[in-house]
């Protein structure tokens, strides 16, 4: 069992009201990932949900009970910190054993539980090392263990895997979306990458300056987002976006359009451009195209780009494929590009 | 962090640290401040009358007080200056690469456990008395006239014996402030043609500025009330040349039973005292605390 | 810089090093082997560094004339107790300060250590007074109550700066993990903590062993710590050296071994976390 239900939850730091009344249901066995820039209010929300901050007004309820004032022991929720914060004067073993100790599981019991975390884990070659002597990823491993071995009714993450180099954190997305996938147990998880997001969430809810613009699967946030932030947000390189002036019957003041769906060609288009730096990731390669008066393209081509440095092409939007926002950044319904005024 | 469940806990668990320090602070205080103003000797029991401020201005016209005040002035500044300048010295000398670092270390650093009383009375007898000191026959080797360090010049011995205790401490500070100078620094001052004086003076002594708080900090606290190394050694005297306000206070009180007097003197110096921790502590407000 | 350079260099620096630590070495290492002379060598006008006759006659004199053993204890039991007892307020203060930070505690740490400035001076008579009303003049249990309040304000400064370079995130995760607020303290926070503890505790026991204004005031015979038993060979001036300086030896050695194994420690600490 591991709902969460967060109903006109604010916090306020002193004057600065760091979350605005936020309603949202999580549901048992979800991953739902918390996504936003630095300072959006993702990680308050987190702790707010732990119980290791307070919340100034509003209620959280966690399997369907008030729980705004339980202190953080009493939630049943484990959390896996940004630092991992291990116990550095403690073994593996104490570390994944504290949980359980506090908990007055019997000995017996303790020794059978980290025997079956640390195989999942495959940490069992170092339940006698300290944490000081453990590997970045071993580490995580472990803040994970100490985690799931009291078989808490929701997990929370707090930006796991910033502190890992960019192979492990492929590696340990795969291992936490593989252990969501079999423990099956509620998931919230804060980053602020937005590849980590897409990869792993079942939802995806997207902070901005302390309140959530979006909630909805990845492809959701990616094919419809409500507005011109989680377009913008979403999606890796970011959506290229052209200003244009609203007209009587059009309220569109600027259009976005992916860097997938966009073509090029070299005798005609919507805008001329001129190829600038070009990054050649073997697979696709990205191109920086600066369209006169319009600023820079980014692009996405195939593996085999013929393209060099300085070549003149012509590109177009993919039918259907663009984005309008009015003046609030607020998404337009029309999709019709063809009345597009360039 | 916090929620108002750790507040509630973190005030409950500052409560007794605070209340023991303001008990011990307010309550000796306030009798201090209430027996100044009574006419109150333990020689004359029963008499405590009320007398307003004569005892304040007894103390404070009493020519003992501005010399005993000079002292103390003297005393705090002239081994402040003595163990900072000493101390950045030998930081200097022992951050250079040298045979046995950790012997000479622990060599200069063991005055500081020595206590005050024991190194009073070493300097006193075996060091500095002007018939069988170690001064004396070395200055009678050389053919001069032994100097009696605690007639001629006792302010100053007292200084010296004080500046000893507290060189170690100076020194070791700003030894390990040193240490964690960035060396990529010197090494730019180097290829930007600066000499050894103002690499010194724009480098090294700036990045020395939060240890020197600190060490100005921890010694005025301790020098303010030196007491010991005056007891054991000239009484304060001749005279009152090497009485500083601790040292008056204490033989008013404890010495003559003027409970009332003595008083009075406590006050002025809790007030003196107040003077410089206020300024002190603007220094370390800005200095330590970033 | 040529490497012959450097190396004269560092012949010169280490000269000038010894030379200088040994100065401010010499007056112990004086007391020491004046303490294994006989009296009439100790006050000799020529006087030898190692070439005399060396005798423990005056450490069992010493031992013989006074009540050394009852003094050590004495100072072992109020300088070990208040530093503990200090310990026992002075955590759980830290701990609210370190991790519990409020507008207000930059100014509650200032003002703690502004009472370590008042001077002893001030509040001299009423303490004395009411030490002798009390029954605590010449007792360890009142000597321990003092230098406990005299060393609170260091401790709990201390404390707070090593606490502060612990994670707060480290708590957190044992709270979340089912940790009581004793738990927290008791299996996480203390021992990582444990190195800072210790030179905590190292340097208060150094400054409780050492203070002498208080020892000295508040005591006679009873209670007396090493402190006051080395006063009491100010008295016949010039005449005991060899015994004065085994006294003094006996007084300072158990500590400045302490000190020594500790060096290190200690003075991280009693800068206040100014260097680190």
């Amino acid at each position: 069992m591991g709902s969460i239900n967060l109903k006109q939850v604010t916090k306020d730091f002193g004057d600065v009201s760091v979350i605005k009344p936020i309603d949202l249901a999580i549901k048992d066995g979800e991953f739902i990932v918390f996504v936003g820039p630095s300072g959006c209010g993702k990680s308050t929300l987190l702790r707010m949900i732990a119980g290791l901050e307070d919340t100034t007004s509003g209620n959280i309820e966690i399997d369907g009970q008030d729980a705004t004032d339980t202190p953080p022991a009493k939630r049943g929720l484990a959390m896996v910190f940004q630092s991992y914060a291990l116990y550095p004067h403690m073994s593996v073993r104490n570390n994944i054993a504290f949980p359980l100790k506090r908990a007055k599981v019997s000995k017996a019991e303790i020794e059978k539980k980290i025997a079956s975390v640390t195989k999942t884990l495959n940490l069992s070659d170092y339940l006698d090392r300290k944490p000081g002597q453990l590997s970045g990823g071993q580490r995580q491993r472990v803040a994970i263990g100490r985690a799931i071995v009291r078989q808490p009714s929701a997990f929370l993450f707090d930006e796991p895997l910033s502190n890992l180099d960019a192979s492990l954190r492929v590696n340990m997305r795969l291992e936490i979306s593989e252990l969501h996938k079999t423990l099956a147990t509620t998931m919230i998880y804060v980053t602020h990458d937005q590849v980590e997001a897409m990869t792993m969430a079942d939802r995806i809810a997207v902070f901005n300056a302390g309140i959530i613009e979006q909630v909805g699967s990845p492809l959701e946030l990616y094919n419809t987002p409500v507005n011109k932030f989680v377009a913008g947000f979403i999606g890796s390189p970011k959506m290229n976006f052209i200003a244009v002036e609203p007209t009587a019957t059009d309220a569109t003041c600027c259009l976005g359009i992916r860097p997938e769906h966009i073509t090029i060609s070299t005798t005609s288009g919507t805008w001329p451009g001129k190829v600038g730096v070009i990054e050649h990731l073997g697979s696709e390669t990205f191109l920086h195209v600066h369209v006169e008066g319009k600023a820079t393209f980014t692009v996405k081509a195939g593996g085999d780009c013929p393209y060099v440095y300085g070549d003149n092409i012509y590109l177009s939007a993919v039918e259907n494929k663009m984005l309008h926002f009015d003046a609030a950044g607020i998404t337009l319904p029309q999709q019709h590009a063809s009345l597009v005024a360039i | 962090m916090a929620t108002s469940n750790s507040r509630t806990l973190a005030r409950l668990m500052l409560f007794p640290s605070v209340v023991l320090l303001l008990a011990w602070m307010l309550v000796p205080l306030c009798m201090t401040l209430y027996f100044s103003f009574l006419d109150y000797n333990l020689l004359t029991p029963g008499n405590n009358a009320f007398i307003g401020f004569l005892n304040y201005e007894f103390f404070l016209t009493d020519p003992a007080f501005f010399a005993s005040f000079f002292n103390t002035i003297l005393l705090v500044g002239g081994v402040l200056l003595i163990t900072l300048g000493g101390g950045i010295g030998l930081a200097i000398l022992l951050d250079q690469a040298i045979w046995g670092r950790n012997y000479v270390r622990i060599m200069v650093l063991a005055p500081f456990f020595v206590m005050p009383t024991v190194s009073a009375l070493v300097w006193k007898n075996m060091l500095m008395n002007p018939v069988n000191g170690l001064f004396a026959h070395f200055a009678t080797w050389l053919g001069m006239s032994p100097i009696d360090f605690f007639a001629q010049i006792p302010l100053l011995s007292i200084i010296i014996i004080v500046s000893w205790q507290w060189l170690p401490f100076a020194a070791l500070i700003l030894l390990t402030s040193i240490q964690s100078l960035d060396r990529e620094q010197l090494d730019a001052a180097d290829l930007d043609g600066a000499g050894p004086f103002s690499k010194f003076y724009y480098i090294v002594l700036p990045h020395l500025s939060r240890a020197i708080t600190a060490v100005i900090l921890i010694e005025t606290i301790f020098l303010l009330s030196i007491f010991a190394e005056i007891l054991v050694t000239t009484s304060g005297g001749p005279g009152y040349e090497s009485t500083n306000i601790t040292y008056l206070i204490y033989t008013q009180s404890l010495l003559q039973f003027d409970v009332g007097g003595g008083s009075a003197g406590g006050i002025v110096a809790v007030i003196i005292a107040n003077i410089v921790a206020i300024f002190l502590m603007r220094l370390i407000g800005k200095n330590l605390e970033d | 810089m040529s490497i012959k350079n450097s190396h004269r260099s560092k012949i010169i620096y280490t000269f000038l090093a010894w030379t200088i630590s040994s100065l401010i070495f010499f007056p112990i290492l004086w007391t020491l082997i004046t303490s294994f002379k006989t009296e009439a060598e100790a006050i000799s006008a020529s006087p030898s560094l190692f070439m005399f006759d060396w005798t423990l006659e005056n450490y069992e004199e010493v031992l013989a004339r006074s009540p050394y053993f009852n003094h050590f204890w004495n100072s072992i039991v109020i300088s070990l107790g208040s530093s503990i007892l200090g310990l026992l307020i002075a955590i759980p203060a830290a701990w609210s300060m370190a991790f519990v930070q409020t507008k207000r505690t930059k100014h509650l740490l200032m003002w703690m250590l502004s009472t370590k400035m008042l001077p002893p001076v001030g509040v001299l008579i009423p303490i004395y007074l009411l030490f002798r009303d009390f029954g605590l003049l010449d007792t360890k249990v009142g000597l321990v109550i003092v230098m406990t309040l005299i060393n609170l304000p260091i401790m709990v400064w201390m404390l707070y700066t090593y606490f502060r370079e612990i994670p707060s995130e480290v708590l957190e995760a044992s709270r979340m993990d089912g940790a009581n607020i004793a738990e927290e303290i008791w299996y996480v926070l203390l021992p990582i903590a444990l190195p800072g503890i210790a030179s905590t505790l190292l340097l208060t026991v150094i400054l409780a062993w050492n203070e002498a204004f208080w020892t000295l005031i508040l005591t006679a015979a009873d209670a007396a710590p090493l402190t006051a038993f080395i006063a009491s060979y100010s008295s016949p001036e010039g005449l005991f050296y060899a015994k004065l300086s085994a006294a003094s030896m006996m007084a300072i050695v158990p500590i400045l071994i302490l000190g020594w194994f500790s060096q290190k420690q200690l003075v991280r600490g009693l800068s206040f976390g100014a260097v680190k």
